[in-house]
């Protein structure tokens, strides 16, 4: 007999819980904040219980803003996809279309030239460099700090500006192409992004000294929302926020893609700058800063070895799609995006649209983490805790369910079961 | 009872000049803020608009809240903002209802603007609103012990002048610069007090950093939360008004000075010279007090809130209370 049945013959079994007379708990209470509140700026909903200003349990709610871009994926051609990925998210929009275009490419054994390596490389980052800045004006806004926060998005305009002239957009930039790049960056727009770096190289001492020394920014952040080594492997951490706790995990270095491989990229710790790790706020504060720096580094390093040739796979997109529409198989993209890993898994089944595509957003794994981080603390410092594994929710958020206004809450049992009758329909589509 | 007539018809022009000149003062503090961190900031006029459309929202009141304390206590709060000015001296001006209540009473009814919040807050039911308004009672409870201690120094100084001198009366102590009262050491002493009541403005007035019971991007708005329409506009005005109070009682304890005697004017000429010189004094005040630090800083916890106000501001203020202890045994 299979398991799906007999677990669906549980799940109909199953008796409505008896509402059990709780022994009323006079010391603590439960606050919830969001799904809106003026310090998140995505939904998501933190149910905690207080007492008194701590913090002792800690419980999140997710699926706010789910807005069906995989499903409007598999109805879309590959080209057509790299536009909708970029949309997943504003701030990440060169690593979700890039990631799209190497799992793409992986399936379809599209050799990339290597300018286009590089140009890939230099986009993503400045992407980097722009969303850890905002984050940092962020973080500051969180902690009541509103100058700091003008004055680091200020900060954050020059590689907004760079990135207009290079690619026509500040935000969705529509660079990148399934085997390379759009858009060539031209001999003449190089002094530019030089006297950009530069600018971030001098400025980047002052943006230091607000974040690393100001004394009350310190004494919110050191020893706030610690996440162990341990926890941080044991919850799949990634990006900035493992690497804040001690974990040296950096696609960039461990997978290395684009033109990584040329360059050496190492995963970057708080001990490079404090000499050792604690794994709170004002580690991950320190992380982030100091990858904005390696960015300017790498880019320069681009700059420099970047080769001369083509930047694309194949010019023509209908030879393109037509290439892609005789191609079967999976693959996977694996990038280092500001926050962290993005896996975007893509299933070509020889047809015009993937028949799966599926994403894995970062914030996913920063979730779990929110629990040893938030246990204990005070209300006060929840946003900025909340705020410092830099969530990104609409990117993360994979499922709502909702029934006419009726609202129901799924268990773990009938996930299973709604996953085993969507698997075998698959199954039955594909005529396995 | 001429006097009580006249004191009883220039009340409301007391009120209306003051609800005018802390809104006024609110917008020059939002674009001065604005511009030191690089904004252009909001027109002057903007504290007066956001006042005009609070007015003209619905006045939203919670199910769950116990109604007439929620609605009563904006309006308790704005009557002893208002009542305060009636007891300190403005524009170069005795206070207007002098000889009816002194310091003492001045830093209870500062006290009461607090206290309605946190009563409001409870009202309404919110968690928000509870968390905020067990922050301001613990805020207030800080702050308190330093400012009390620099008031009462700075009338202990000044009843040594006299015998039969009313100390604590704001009448007399705005005619007597404490400066000159003492000498070196407790000069010092009576920097480190002024300081102090600087430094404590901010908790009084909540603003950042101090602004833990309203924390907007921690709690939503805290005591505030539920409050819409009406209610929340006579808050604003209350804590507007409540600002320029402390501002001129600052003034009135440690810039007491008019300018007339030195510009050696007489008549109308004197009383708008003291009248601008008074409004530049009350400026600085709100500058110093409020609207850099504000800029300066990030937002304390509740935790290190009460750490600042009963350690260090505390020991400043004792500190300070003991240098003027012994300057003035010295002295006799």
């Amino acid at each position: 007999m299979n398991s799906g049945k007999i677990i669906e013959k549980k799940y109909r079994e199953r008796k409505p819980d008896k509402p059990v007379k709780k022994k009323r708990d006079r010391k603590s209470y439960s606050l919830s904040i969001g799904p809106i509140h003026p310090a998140l700026k995505e939904p998501v909903r933190f149910d905690l219980k207080i007492e008194g200003e701590k913090v002792v349990n800690v419980d999140f709610e997710l699926s706010q803003v789910h807005r069906g871009i995989e499903w409007a994926g598999t109805r879309r051609n590959p080209v057509q996809i790299i536009y909708l990925a970029e949309r997943i998210c504003g701030i990440c929009n060169i690593c979700h279309s890039a990631c799209f275009c190497i799992a793409v490419e992986n399936i379809a054994g599209i050799g990339v030239p290597a300018r286009a390596h590089y140009i890939r490389t230099i986009y993503g980052e400045l992407e980097r460099m722009h969303s850890h800045i905002l984050w940092a004006g962020v973080a500051a806004h969180e902690l009541g700090f509103d100058s700091v926060m003008y004055y680091t998005w200020k900060v954050r305009e020059k590689v907004m500006d760079v990135m207009e002239a290079l690619a026509g957009n500040r935000i969705t930039k529509g660079i990148m192409m399934i085997g390379g790049v759009r858009r060539d960056i031209k001999e003449k727009q190089v002094p530019m992004l030089k006297e950009a770096l530069e600018y971030y190289k001098k400025g980047f001492g002052k943006l230091g000294d607000i974040f690393l020394k100001d004394p009350v920014i310190k004494s919110r952040t050191v020893d706030t929302g610690i996440l162990s080594k341990q926890d941080g492997l044991a919850l799949c951490a990634v990006g900035p926020t493992a690497r804040a706790s001690g974990i040296k995990k950096d696609v960039r270095q461990d997978a290395a893609y684009a033109a990584y491989s040329d360059l050496d990229v190492k995963a970057i710790t708080p001990k490079n700058l404090l000499g050792e790790v604690k794994g709170d706020v004002f580690d991950r504060i320190v992380v982030r800063l100091l990858e904005v720096k390696q960015s300017v580094e790498i880019i320069e390093e681009c700059l420099k070895q970047m080769p001369k040739g083509k930047i694309v796979y194949e010019e023509k997109i209908p030879k393109l799609l037509a290439e892609l529409r005789s191609v079967e198989g999976d693959g996977i993209g694996r990038i280092e995006a500001p926050r962290g890993e993005v896996i975007h898994y893509v299933k070509l089944v020889g047809e015009e649209s993937p028949f799966c595509w599926k994403v894995r957003a970062p914030t996913y794994n920063n979730l779990l983490p929110w629990g040893p981080m938030l246990m204990g603390e005070q209300v006060a410092d929840v946003p900025i805790i909340a705020a410092s594994t830099d969530p990104c929710m609409s990117c993360t958020n994979r499922a709502v369910v909702t029934d006419g206004n009726n609202e129901e809450v799924l268990d773990n049992e009938a996930m299973r079961r709604l996953s085993v009758e969507k698997t075998n329909a698959l199954k039955r589509r594909v005529g396995r | 009872m001429i006097e009580a007539l006249q004191a009883i018809a220039l009340i409301p022009v007391v009120a209306i000049v003051g609800i005018f000149i802390s809104l006024l003062f609110k917008g020059i503090d939002r674009i001065l803020a604005a511009r030191m961190q690089a904004r252009i900031g909001p027109p002057l006029s903007q504290p007066f608009i956001d006042v005009k459309k609070l007015f003209m929202k619905e006045n939203i009141v919670p199910k769950n809240s116990v109604k007439w304390l929620f609605e009563i206590m904006p309006i308790v709060s704005l009557t002893a903002s208002l009542v305060v000015l009636l007891y300190v001296p403005l524009f170069g001006f005795k206070p207007l209802l002098d000889g009816y209540g002194d310091l003492i009473l001045v830093i209870y009814l500062f006290a009461i603007p607090s206290l309605a919040m946190v009563l409001g807050g409870f009202a309404s039911s919110s968690r928000y609103a509870t968390i905020g308004a067990q922050r301001e009672m613990v805020t207030m409870l800080s702050y308190e012990f330093p400012l009390a201690i620099s008031i009462i120094a700075i009338a202990w100084v000044i009843s040594k002048t006299g015998t039969c001198i009313p100390a604590f009366s704001l009448g007399t102590i705005f005619t007597i610069p404490v400066w000159g009262l003492v000498g070196p050491i407790g000069f010092l002493g009576l920097v480190l007090l002024s300081l102090v009541m600087l430094f404590v403005m901010p908790g009084e007035i909540g603003t950042v950093p101090f602004d833990a019971p309203e924390a907007e991007t921690e709690i939503g708005g805290g005591v505030l939360t539920e409050y819409s329409g009406r209610n929340l506009a006579l808050f604003y005005i209350s804590s507007s008004v409540k600002t320029i109070a402390f501002a001129a009682l600052i003034v009135a304890l440690i810039i007491p000075w008019n300018i007339s005697n030195i510009l050696l004017l007489g008549g109308t000429g004197a009383i708008v010279a003291d009248a601008l010189f008074f409004l530049a004094k009350l400026f600085i005040v709100v500058f110093v007090g409020s609207t850099f630090v504000r800029v300066a800083i990030a937002r304390f916890r509740i935790t290190q809130i009460v750490k600042i106000y009963w350690g260090y501001a505390s020991l400043a203020a004792l500190f300070g209370l003991l240098l003027i202890a012994i300057d003035l045994s010295w002295m006799v």
